[in-house]
């Protein structure tokens, strides 16, 4: 419904436009009356007029028209005191799937009358919200065309609302920043009831399986010592260590050498070639680490009498950071060309060799920047989820012995959110507890790291 | 001047960027433990040409650099030379002061470190109390020696590069318009640190203020368009030329 | 220092200087050569499922046995029973067997086979009554054996197929009767549970839908954002969060971005779960900032001259601004978006958590119906143990490394096209 109104208004603004435009053409043609603007501005006005107060009632409306709704259906049940929050919700969805004719099981006969009332409720709103916005755009047509009439400024309005506009596209980054923040909080929130922050962080076992229950009400026990997070912050870490361990050597050199040793020709083909490596989709990277990594690496421990899990720490951390090099090197490079040639030429007089300036003066110069990318590279790998849902496995320990299976805090949001879920239990809201934690410890290196590169191009430039 | 002892000679000196060549055919002969200031209008050649005297053109890329430039009877255009051991006899200071962004202590170790000049810490001390001195800057640091060398003035910075430079004992020190980024008052104590300096080493120094070249140097060499038109005393230079060019130079009629 | 010790530095000096040229350069070709070795090893695993396997098989179209005649129509044809006249043709293959390897005979064939008779017959009505050779999709695991990608001498305890099927196949072999074609099936199906008769079809539909939904989104949106912040937002406080914010989501893990769309666009707004709109939906949110950060770049390169010159002639700031600088901040523009729309079109991890892990057997004809995207389909796929998966998801991973390639080349052959140096 909500397309069909949408459609509509665009369709009407579209020949408030072109009419527009063209009573002030022949306005002029007729009368030789001078208009403030371009006649193309009049157009523009009366179709923002036509078309914006329209759109914004109907934003409005679709938003507020579930709560109502919601509330409206709910009130016989809300009477009764043993029904809590997560009870409501659960009825709601069910009225509304019955409603929509997708209930899958047995149809409970009670609920059937709200169903129906939920549909003609629906119905009677849709007319209503056709019929107020309808006259919202015949009132402000009317409105706006007397304006134009009297010749006001319409490119100024117009420049007005486009300024606006623009703005609230920018505030978009932070009403997303905003809505990330409040719905992972909204339900850790509710996780955190259930379960202590303390015993979160601190607790080591990490065996969700057995808290799942399809009812509302959670015993305390059965969530007692299962949410411990400790096993996948270690995860996290470990792999991303052995990440690092393979990015970094790696990536500085790469990024020392193509700043300064490389021709501008072997520049020119090796730096995109390392950005593939960049671009390569981070599934693909996790199908090869599963399909062939990890079995090499357990045909090899069998070689050498280890055992090595086919899902081990050491497969994901290795592929992990080979997708990490780049983020590594690009950086490494931009922060080394940064640093003034007055420098290196200072030390090239004394006699020093290119290697000896390049570890002696341009790297320590150089080095916020590196510390900088190093960084990023690290909450880079924090983040990264298909690498380690895909070929570390799901073993919650806290073993130092990287050949065996590890899990992190990415592959346990995953792996709850795929199965069954229903929305009000202890194990999906923690995987929101665990996706606010990776998102305020990511938010906080990448402040960190991208304050650090600041100064440092301040420095510099 | 036949008699004193020649530190650098060049000869058939061509230099080019690419396509464009920037020095044709220089033949000069530079004494040592003297000062010889070149000048001449911008772009002419000046800073080109003592970048050849110690290989720094190398580090460019397009530049090309042909004919034969001897120090001490030594050829030192050509391959096998080895350039971090020339730089260590021909030291070079900039136009803009570059201290490193090291302490004022590690700045003025850093040549003697990698050459390997010092055996201990006590001998690493001295040096640097020597460069310092020599430099005419040890008193006014000798107490902050740990702070960044980045942290002194615009003169400061300059004179601890000239005891940079120093400190791994160079037989020629070069001088790239040394004092073109500083205040009169910097530039009156380089110019006296200068004149001390030449007692130990030879100096060639670019400049563009004709009255520094006539204060600091005993001889001078005009450049012009990539050539070398007059080499001549200090003072024959600048009373009675040979050449009206250098004359209209001097003058002030053009550059 | 002596001289004789001063070559012994020297030597040290440069030997370390040639070790320090070495660590680099062999970086570099380390890198390279880990790219070459996954390019090589999906490539190499990929290519064969390409080509199908398919037997030739002789049937006879008899009309009685189907249930038609010479005038039935084409809705009668498709209801019509072509079962049995399979089962004849296949059992002909090995007259007189008994039961158990009669349903090994019937099993060589896929389970699409009826279907591919119906639509074989439907092209060549002609052939009722008579015996006609139709080309069947062999069974996944001979497909297998057939491209070699399986080993033939493992024990029959240990794999899927019997050592008579295997003799069937050695047979018919032998005859010409088993040949390989392109496979347009993988292309155009939707998912199965089979893997022979599996294809991308509804995945690539899927990621169509779900980057034109993420590309209406995003690109105005950012643009505008990108053209204010760099224009006329005002130096405030106000601006300054903007751009922090801008900053930060670019660097947000994308998982994130999914626990977004779940708890608010499926769990509040009730949008359709599974859907390229609501997957379209969230990799915008995470494209904006991708877009407006090499918008903004384009347009601060655009000198100060260009809008000088508009605003002497009396052009106001925002007639100046659209007519001569946004054209001109274009390519760059434009190539930043390509890039940022083939991120998104490699992202898994936010798509999965808003629920497109459902098996999709019909192609999605809508951003509004389930489907599933190029990159979920490679997960899903590397789940299974099947063998002709692996084929499957290696060649599912090549078409979409060739969309990227593509869309990264175009991107960059734009930059360098219609790029003005300014300088």
């Amino acid at each position: 419904m909500n397309l069909i109104i949408l459609s509509l208004i665009a369709v009407f603004s579209l020949s408030c436009y072109f009419f527009g435009k063209s009573k002030v053409l022949k306005q002029t043609k007729i009368s030789g009356k001078k208009f403030h603007s371009l006649p193309e501005y009049y157009g523009y006005y009366l179709a923002a007029w036509c078309g914006l107060p329209a759109l914004i009632i109907l934003f409005f409306w679709s938003f507020s028209e579930l709560y109502f709704v919601k509330f409206f259906i709910l009130s016989d049940f809300r009477a009764d005191p043993s029904i809590d929050e997560n009870k409501l919700n659960l009825i709601f969805s069910e009225i509304k799937s019955l409603a929509e004719k997708n209930f899958s099981g047995t149809i409970p006969q009670n609920l059937i009358p709200y169903a129906e009332k939920f549909l003609s409720l629906n119905k009677i709103l849709e007319l209503s919200k056709f019929a107020v916005i309808f006259s919202v755009i015949i009132f402000c047509l009317s409105f706006a065309y007397t304006q134009i009439l009297k010749n006001i400024r319409a490119r100024e309005s117009v420049e007005k609302v486009i300024r606006v506009v623009m703005f609230l596209c920018a505030a978009i980054a932070v009403f997303t920043t905003i809505g990330i923040v409040l719905s992972l909080l909204f339900e850790s929130i509710k996780f955190f009831t259930a379960v202590s922050i303390f015993d979160f962080i601190t607790g080591t076992n990490w065996a969700p399986g057995r808290a799942f229950v399809r009812d509302a009400s959670v015993q305390t026990a059965d969530v007692e010592n299962v949410f411990g997070a400790v096993p996948l912050f270690w995860g996290t870490f470990f792999i991303a260590m052995i990440a690092m361990c393979v990015a970094v050597p790696i990536g500085l050199f790469s990024g020392i050498y193509m700043a300064e040793y490389a021709s501008s020709k072997v520049r020119r083909v090796a730096k995109p070639l390392i950005e593939v490596l960049a671009g390569v989709p981070t599934v693909v990277y996790g199908f090869f680490a599963a399909l062939t990594v990890g079995p090499f690496f357990r045909i090899i421990g069998e070689g050498i009498g280890l055992n090595i899990s086919s899902e081990s720490a050491l497969a994901a951390g290795m592929v992990m950071g080979v997708m990490i090099i780049p983020y590594v090197s690009s950086l490494t490079d931009d922060v080394i060309n940064a640093v003034p040639i007055s420098l290196r030429e200072g030390s090239y007089a004394m006699g020093a060799t290119k290697s000896e300036t390049i570890k002696k003066v341009v790297l320590p110069a150089a080095l916020p920047g590196v510390v900088g990318s190093i960084l990023l590279a690290i909450s880079r790998a924090v983040g990264e989820t298909m690498i380690v849902v895909m070929a570390a496995g799901l073993g919650a320990n806290l073993t130092i012995n990287p050949l065996e299976a590890s899990t992190t805090i990415t592959t346990q949001i995953v792996t709850i959110l795929i199965g069954d879920q229903s929305f009000n239990n202890p194990k999906t809201q923690a995987a929101f507890a665990l996706g606010i934690t990776l998102f305020f410890f990511t938010l906080v290196i990448n402040i960190i790291a991208l304050n650090i590169v600041k100064k440092f191009r301040e420095k510099y430039e | 001047m036949k008699n004193e002892k020649i530190k650098i000679s060049t000869k058939n000196l061509n230099v080019f960027y690419g396509a464009k060549q920037a020095l044709f055919d220089v033949n000069l002969e530079l004494e040592e433990k003297k000062v010889t200031a070149l000048i001449g209008p911008s772009g002419c050649g000046k800073s080109t040409y003592i970048r050849c005297l110690n290989r720094m053109n190398d580090v460019i890329d397009i530049c090309k650099v042909e004919g034969s430039i001897k120090i001490d009877g030594q050829e030192i255009n050509k391959k096998d030379v080895d350039v971090n051991l020339l730089r260590e006899k021909v030291g070079m200071v900039f136009q803009k002061p570059n201290p490193f962004p090291k302490s004022i202590y590690d700045n003025i170790a850093y040549g003697p470190r990698i050459h390997g000049l010092a055996d201990n810490k006590d001998d690493l001390d001295k040096i640097v109390e020597s460069s310092l001195k020599k430099a005419a800057l040890w008193e006014e640091v000798k107490d902050r020696l740990n702070q960044p060398g980045t942290g002194l003035s615009g003169g400061q910075q300059q004179r601890l590069c000239i005891a940079r430079t120093i400190s791994i004992n160079p037989e020629v020190i070069l001088m790239d318009e040394p004092c073109s980024a500083l205040d009169p008052i910097a530039t009156a104590k380089i110019e006296e640190l200068i004149d001390e300096l030449k007692k130990t080493y030879t100096i060639v120094i670019v400049t563009h203020s004709m009255s520094q070249a006539a204060r600091v140097s005993q001889n001078t060499g005009f450049f012009h368009l990539g050539k070398i038109l007059e080499f001549n005393l200090t003072e024959k230079i600048f009373k009675n030329p040979d050449n009206k060019l250098t004359q209209d130079y001097i003058t002030g009629r053009f550059g | 220092m002596n001289n004789k010790e001063k070559e012994i530095l020297l030597k040290k000096r440069y030997s370390a200087e040639k070790r320090f040229r070495f660590f680099g350069i062999s970086s570099i070709i380390l890198a390279l050569l880990f790219l070459c070795i996954l390019l090589i090893n999906i490539f190499t695993n990929g290519l064969s499922a390409f080509s199908r396997t398919e037997i030739l098989l002789k049937i006879n179209f008899n009309e009685k046995k189907i249930g038609i005649n010479p005038s039935s129509t084409d809705k009668e044809i498709k209801q019509a029973n072509f079962d049995e006249i399979l089962q004849e043709a296949l059992l002909s293959l090995a007259p007189d067997v008994q039961e158990l390897k009669q349903a090994e005979l019937i099993d060589l064939v896929s389970i699409d086979a009826t279907s591919e008779i119906k639509k074989f017959f439907l092209k060549n009505r002609d052939v009722l009554n008579k015996t006609a050779e139709v080309a069947l999709t062999l069974s996944d695991d001979l497909d297998q054996v057939h491209k070699g990608n399986f080993p033939r001498n493992i024990p029959e305890d240990r794999r899927r197929f019997s050592d008579f099927q295997l003799k069937i196949y050695d047979e018919q072999n032998a005859k010409n009767k088993i040949i390989s074609e392109f496979n347009w099936p993988f292309i155009f199906n939707a998912d199965s549970r089979e893997p022979e008769i599996a294809g991308v079809g509804a995945s690539l539909s899927g990621s169509f839908f779900t980057l034109i939904v993420c590309l209406i989104l995003s690109f105005p949106l950012g643009i505008l954002a990108a053209i204010y912040l760099e224009e006329f937002a005002p130096k405030n406080k106000i601006t300054e969060i903007i751009e922090v914010n801008v900053n930060n989501l670019a660097a947000v893990p994308s998982i994130v971005f999914g626990l977004l769309g779940l708890g608010i666009f499926l769990n509040y707004f009730y949008l359709p779960r599974s859907t390229p709109l609501v997957g379209g939906l969230v990799l915008a949110l995470m494209t904006l900032p991708r877009i407006i950060i090499p918008c903004r770049a384009a347009l601060k390169a655009v000198p100060p001259s260009i809008r000088e010159g508009a605003l002497a002639l009396g052009a106001s700031k925002v007639q100046t601004v659209m007519h001569n600088v946004v054209p001109l901040a274009m390519p760059g523009t434009l190539s930043g978006t390509i890039i940022g729309l083939s991120q998104a079109l490699g992202e898994t991890a936010p798509l999965l958590l808003i629920g497109m892990v459902a098996f999709i057997n019909v192609v999605p004809s809508s951003p509004f119906d389930p489907s599933a995207v190029l990159p979920v389909q490679v997960y899903l796929w590397s789940e299974s143990a099947e063998r002709g998966f692996v084929e499957k998801t290696s060649a599912t991973i090549i078409i979409l490394i060739f969309f990227l390639a593509f869309m990264n080349s175009f991107a960059i052959y734009l930059r360098n096209k219609f790029e003005k140096k300014w300088s």
